[in-house]
């Protein structure tokens, strides 16, 4: 197997409601964005990952759509669906192209186009990502969702409503320094708390937002890139991805990310590394308990005290292991297809050092995860600065 | 929505509760596989899943789909029924700010939601404390 470089990345100038730009559009911006960063004229292989194209606008084949409109037929483009871990299921698709050696320089790129349908139709698509039999049509939804393991997480740890909030404060702290951030501004603990109730004990300020947008990478083996990079060279240390029941109801513990803490393992064996080696993370942070569920999962914190991270500062910049520095889905937004693949831009972003007033000093190894659904799918990829 | 055979393909589960059990392992499964993901066997027999159980956690959703537009706001929890059997449902009858973690419930054969531009009635169960 090769080792396989990030060369290059991209991402819209902004994320939001970006009514001017349709499906492909934004996909394409993104794209040539990370093929100049890469400073590639050309690509072997690329990847979209979607959730829905087919129910957000009414479009599929998203593979031939964007190659169609990057103008890289006949090149081979195929879409990747993995709900809300589209994205990161697509990289994962690409580094094993290009690890085999079938492909040389493989673009992967994902993308959401989420505002053109009303909220209740935007709450409905993404309710697919759950058991629509036995979960949706008994009118849960996604908040919902998530506001159960809330729940039983609180039960059973002790984890409280306050320490919820202090990841949506902390993430909205980072996302001010992101230009491309839907909500690039802070929010106090009170404004969280006093926030709406959408699914109790979830309030508006503890959901991702809605948000159309695309991000890219451009992959290629590490030894020939070595030869032509023009910018910092980020490795792919390893590749990860496991599957947990569709349904929440159907897992021995509801409190526990089964899934996310399978493609940990397996990462963390695959680079050689633990948690104690990350000085970066970007985690899944749909709702603000998926980050706290998350970090157990990963090791990052014990079981049964991700609620204390936050509200620590241990995963704020200047904490001991800063986690979603872009403002992660919650401030930068959630695009579900591209949120996998933004996840790698950011982490790629900081261990070549250009991120800003947001930059982790001296940041060396970094890690993604990217979920589907309640964690039924999650993927898990590490770097490291090369 | 409402295709009448996805509708009527799950009347089993949604008017009888009707459940899969592994001849070969005996874990129910609900509703009923064709594998079993514990052991491989693909052997069920047909059971009826208890109807009454504990609430294992759960939420009032606040912001609903147009279906359950003219139920909003309203409970729902993961019920784990007697036998072991867990499932979603809404938690209806009771004061929803009143809620708690091990609440005994029973399930009802309730209206679930209404779908389409017809309002085609689609039914199911709900659970009520005990």
């Amino acid at each position: 197997m090769r080792d396989v470089a990030i060369l290059g990345v991209g991402l819209n100038k902004k994320w939001g409601e970006l009514w001017s730009m349709s499906l492909r559009d934004i996909y394409v911006e993104a794209a040539l964005d990370a093929l100049d960063d890469a400073g590639v004229d050309h690509i072997d292989s690329m990847y979209v990952g979607c959730m829905t194209g087919g129910m957000f606008v009414d479009q599929e084949h998203l593979g031939c759509l964007m190659a169609d409109y990057l103008g890289t037929n006949p090149v081979p483009a195929t879409r990747v669906e993995s709900a809300c871990s589209s994205g990161g299921a697509a990289l994962r698709q690409g580094f094993i192209e290009v690890a085999s050696g079938i492909s040389d320089l493989v673009l992967v790129g994902g993308v959401e186009k989420m505002t053109d349908v009303s909220g209740d139709e935007a709450t409905h698509a993404l309710s697919a990502a759950s058991d629509m039999e036995y979960e949706a049509y008994q009118g849960i939804t996604f908040p919902g969702l998530y506001a159960l393991m809330a729940r039983a997480h609180m039960h059973r740890y002790g984890t409280t409503r306050a320490q919820l909030a202090h990841v949506a404060v902390k993430n909205h702290r980072h996302g001010a320094m992101n230009p491309v951030a839907q909500y690039p501004f802070a929010v106090t603990l009170e404004e969280v708390l006093e926030s709406v109730l959408v699914a109790d004990p979830l309030r508006i300020l503890d959901c991702s937002p809605i948000t159309d947008g695309a991000a890219a990478v451009i992959l290629c083996p590490l030894e020939a890139a070595r030869k032509f990079a023009k910018k910092p060279l980020v490795k792919i240390l390893a590749s990860a991805q496991a599957s947990s029941t569709i349904a929440l109801h159907s897992r021995d513990d509801m409190t526990w990310l089964e899934s996310t803490a399978k493609a940990a393992a397996i990462a963390y064996r695959m680079a050689g590394k633990g948690p104690g080696d990350l000085q970066v993370a970007e985690v899944h942070d749909c709702f603000t308990i998926a980050e706290i569920m998350v970090l157990e999962a990963l090791g990052i914190v014990e079981r049964g005290r991700g609620g204390e991270a936050a509200a620590s500062g241990m995963t704020a910049l200047g904490g001991k292991i800063p986690v979603n520095t872009s403002g992660g889905l919650k401030s930068k937004g959630h695009p579900v297809g591209a949120t996998g693949v933004a996840q790698a831009v950011e982490i790629a972003t900081q261990l070549r050092g250009l991120a800003g007033p947001r930059q982790v000093p001296g940041a060396r190894i970094g890690l993604t995860q990217n979920m589907g659904g309640t964690g039924g799918s999650s993927v898990v990829h590490i770097f490291e600065a090369v | 929505m409402a295709n009448p055979a996805r509708y009527w393909r799950e009347i089993p589960q949604r008017y009888r509760m009707e459940a899969g059990k592994c001849t070969k392992c005996g874990r129910v499964f609900f509703p009923p596989r064709l594998v079993c993901p514990g052991c491989g066997s693909r052997t069920f027999e047909g059971v009826r899943l208890q109807d009454e159980g504990s609430l294992l956690t759960y939420t009032v959703i606040r912001v609903g789909p147009s279906q359950f537009a003219d139920q909003t706001p309203f409970a729902v929890g993961i019920v784990e029924l007697d036998g072991g059997v867990r499932i979603t449902c809404q938690v209806v009858d009771c004061e929803i700010d009143k809620l708690a973690i091990g609440q005994r419930v029973r399930l009802e054969f309730r209206r679930i939601q209404k779908q389409g531009d017809a309002g085609i009635l689609c039914y199911g169960h709900k659970c009520v404390p005990c």
